[in-house]
């Protein structure tokens, strides 16, 4: 210790200098064994399947050989099948029921919810619960409500003496149904990130507001629904993402049924891909769906690019 | 447009803890009020009352003898200024300040002409088109201030709305306030803890400490004769010396003794003091040093603080309590010495055992 004390102080200065010529946030090529083991499993789980998907959509390929490049035989294939082109139509056609509905309902649930009391506690419990159900739980207890004669809605509808519409069979309602049970699964992220988005405005600017004589509609016009316009366009845009992806309700509960009216496009892939081993036509529209998908999520980045560059 | 207010016998309680009690004061047109105190004193909850923000438990709020308290927030003819400012983000400063006078309907040439107005008063024209989040702090509490004009109000609420800026933003904009109440001559109430605020722009100060008001005062009131030992302690930079202390009414005026024999001719009257023990309260600036010997007691210097016009000097007496007195600028004096410390009798204080003061005859 006394040594060190006696070392004469001019070192120092010399010592400190070096030390800050040192970047800290330098690359040390070290690090990268920390991001490895995602990277290994990112390139084996996603990356590798995604080019082998997009190579087998360009082959007649089946579950024992990956057969002959066909080129965009299976495009042209698959855009002149129609229960194909159904299934594209029955997937916007769900996506444009669910979303809207989601975020309309997910806004008014976590407007009516956002407050200290027990009773909205327990409540958004309540509706946050039904998400985490397994898809099957959720499309048997949908199954119940909407059999016909014994169902839950034909039990009601009979008390009244009429006749419970028939969500699962009727062509025209069949995936109204779907959409229903759907939005009553998923409605809990949605009413989530907006009570966290309400949650988010400051207390302040709603006094600011009601010192500037702003009626419950205008403070929700011009002060709640602008403060949350960023977290409103990410929940419709993560739920176009989730709802193109429509499987599990529609196998479940209607098989797709009746004709097709409400075979979305994963079921289609499905179908195709595992029940008919027509590997490469099933890729192809595994493609076509990346593709929608993929678009929806470029819409998002570029959404919230400009509202990051706009702040 | 300017206003009486007259608070009587607001009381005010969240759950079992009472934040308000039995609080009365009047305050006249034009007048620039301080509410001054802790933290926790119940001074910004009184004023959120004033707002409708919070609620009046018992005791009645009347604007100009019209009874406001059962009015909402829009309603009571007042203007507030937040602490954080509050400004709407996504608005532009143009629709935040004719956010409250659209929704009052009014003529959309009014409002323009209204912000227009203050713009030109608050030197802001160039900000009109910008959003907050483009604003630097101090040009966001303008406004803020200036969201508060358009309005014309009865009267105008600030909630410590110079402390989120730095210092020397808050001293110039302090004076721009100055300025401002002059020249709207509307009536004004402001909350600080911040002394300084409170003696350089109040008509009147409220202190407030404990959920009541301790006094109401003008600024040199409350520093020179402050009507309680919380007032005296809380008021004033360094804050008064206290000393424990015995009276000795045998003469007209009473001579305080302090435990170790030192003792100081004050000039309050005897017979308007009671029996019972006593805190000797004088401040810096009442202390002069002298050489040792010379002055009521003697010290050694503990610590120098050099402000410039003046020396701050704490110096330890044989009991070991410190005495803060002040000394020239340059004072040669230096830590470790040992002086005298006169006391000035015509300038201190007494305060007995439940806080009440007495001072020196008035001159």
């Amino acid at each position: 210790m006394d040594d060190r004390r006696a070392t004469p102080r001019t070192v120092l200065p010399a010592a400190s200098v070096r030390a800050a010529s040192v970047d800290i946030y330098a690359p040390q090529w070290r690090n990268f064994i920390f991001v490895a083991p995602f990277l290994f499993f990112f390139t084996t789980l996603l990356l590798v399947p995604l080019f082998w998907g997009m190579w087998l959509s360009f082959h007649k390929a089946d579950t024992f050989s990956s057969g002959n490049f066909v080129g965009f035989g299976n495009y042209v294939r698959l855009f002149h099948d129609k229960v194909f082109l159904q299934s594209v139509w029955n997937t916007f056609y769900f996506v444009l029921l669910t979303v809207p509905t989601l975020a309309l309902i997910g806004l008014f649930l976590a407007l009516c919810l956002n407050r200290r009391t027990r009773t909205a506690a327990v409540l958004r419990t309540l509706f946050f619960s039904s998400s985490v159900l397994s898809v099957t739980i959720v499309t048997l207890i949908w199954r119940i409500v909407f059999i016909p004669n014994v169902g839950l809605l034909s039990t009601i509808y009979g008390w009244f003496g009429a006749t419970a519409p028939a969500f699962i069979s009727d062509p025209s309602l069949a995936m109204i149904g779907i959409a229903i049970a759907t939005v009553w699964w998923c409605i809990g992220l949605p009413m989530m990130l907006f009570l966290s988005a309400l949650q988010q405005i400051p207390q302040d600017i709603y006094e600011a507001a009601a010192l500037d004589n702003a009626n419950r509609w205008q403070t929700l016009r011009s002060i709640t629904l602008p403060s949350i316009k960023r977290t409103f366009v990410l929940v419709v845009i993560v739920q176009i993402v989730l709802q193109f992806q429509l499987f599990g309700q529609a196998w479940l509960m209607t098989r797709g049924g009746p004709n097709n009216l409400t075979k979305p496009i994963v079921l289609y892939i499905y179908d195709t891909a595992f029940r008919r081993w027509d590997l490469g036509m099933g890729a192809a529209a595994s493609e076509v769906l990346f593709i929608l998908i993929l678009m929806a999520a470029m819409v998002q980045y570029l959404v919230t690019r400009n509202k990051a560059g706009q702040a | 447009m300017t206003a009486d207010i007259e608070i009587r016998n607001v009381s005010k309680h969240f759950g079992a803890m009472t934040v308000l009690d039995d609080l009365s004061l009047s305050i006249k047109a034009r007048e620039f009020i301080v509410f001054l105190g802790p933290s926790g004193c119940g001074k910004s909850t009184l004023l959120r009352m004033i707002a409708g923000l919070e609620t009046v438990d018992t005791g009645e709020i009347a604007i100009n003898n019209e009874r406001i308290d059962h009015l909402p927030p829009g309603k009571r003819g007042i203007a507030m200024v937040f602490q954080s400012y509050a400004l709407y983000p996504h608005m532009s400063v143009r629709d935040n300040m004719a956010f409250g006078l659209e929704n009052i309907g009014m003529p959309r040439d009014v409002i323009e002409a209204r912000i227009k107005e203050s713009a030109r008063i608050l030197e802001m024209e160039h900000l009109l088109e910008r959003k907050p989040g483009q604003l630097s702090g101090g040009q966001r509490q303008r406004v803020a201030i200036g969201r508060a004009i358009v309005k014309e109000p009865k009267a105008f609420l600030f909630d410590e709305p110079l402390s989120n800026l730095d210092a020397a933003l808050r001293t110039r904009t302090r004076i721009e306030l100055a300025q401002l109440h002059q020249r709207l001559q509307s009536t004004m109430i402001f909350v600080t803890h911040d002394q300084v605020e409170a003696m350089t722009l109040a008509d009147r100060i409220v202190v407030m400490n404990n959920r009541k008001i301790e006094q109401i005062g003008s600024p040199m009131e409350i520093y020179d004769r402050p009507a309680t030992k919380f007032v005296a302690g809380f008021v004033g930079a360094p804050a008064m010396n206290f000393v424990e202390a015995t009276l000795d009414r045998s003469s007209r005026n009473a001579r305080a003794r302090f435990a170790d024999g030192i003792s100081v001719q004050t000039e309050i009257a005897s017979d308007q003091t009671i029996d019972g023990k006593y805190t000797f309260g004088i401040r810096s600036e009442d202390v002069r040093i002298v050489p040792a010997g010379q002055g009521n007691a003697d010290g050694v210097i503990d610590v120098l603080e050099r402000l410039g016009e003046r020396t701050l000097v704490y110096a330890r007496l044989g009991d070991g309590q410190q005495i803060v007195g002040s000394d020239v600028g340059n004072s040669r004096v230096a830590v470790g010495d040992k002086v005298g410390l006169a006391f000035d009798g015509r300038k201190s204080h007494l305060f007995g055992e439940t806080g009440r003061a007495w001072h020196a005859r008035e001159v």
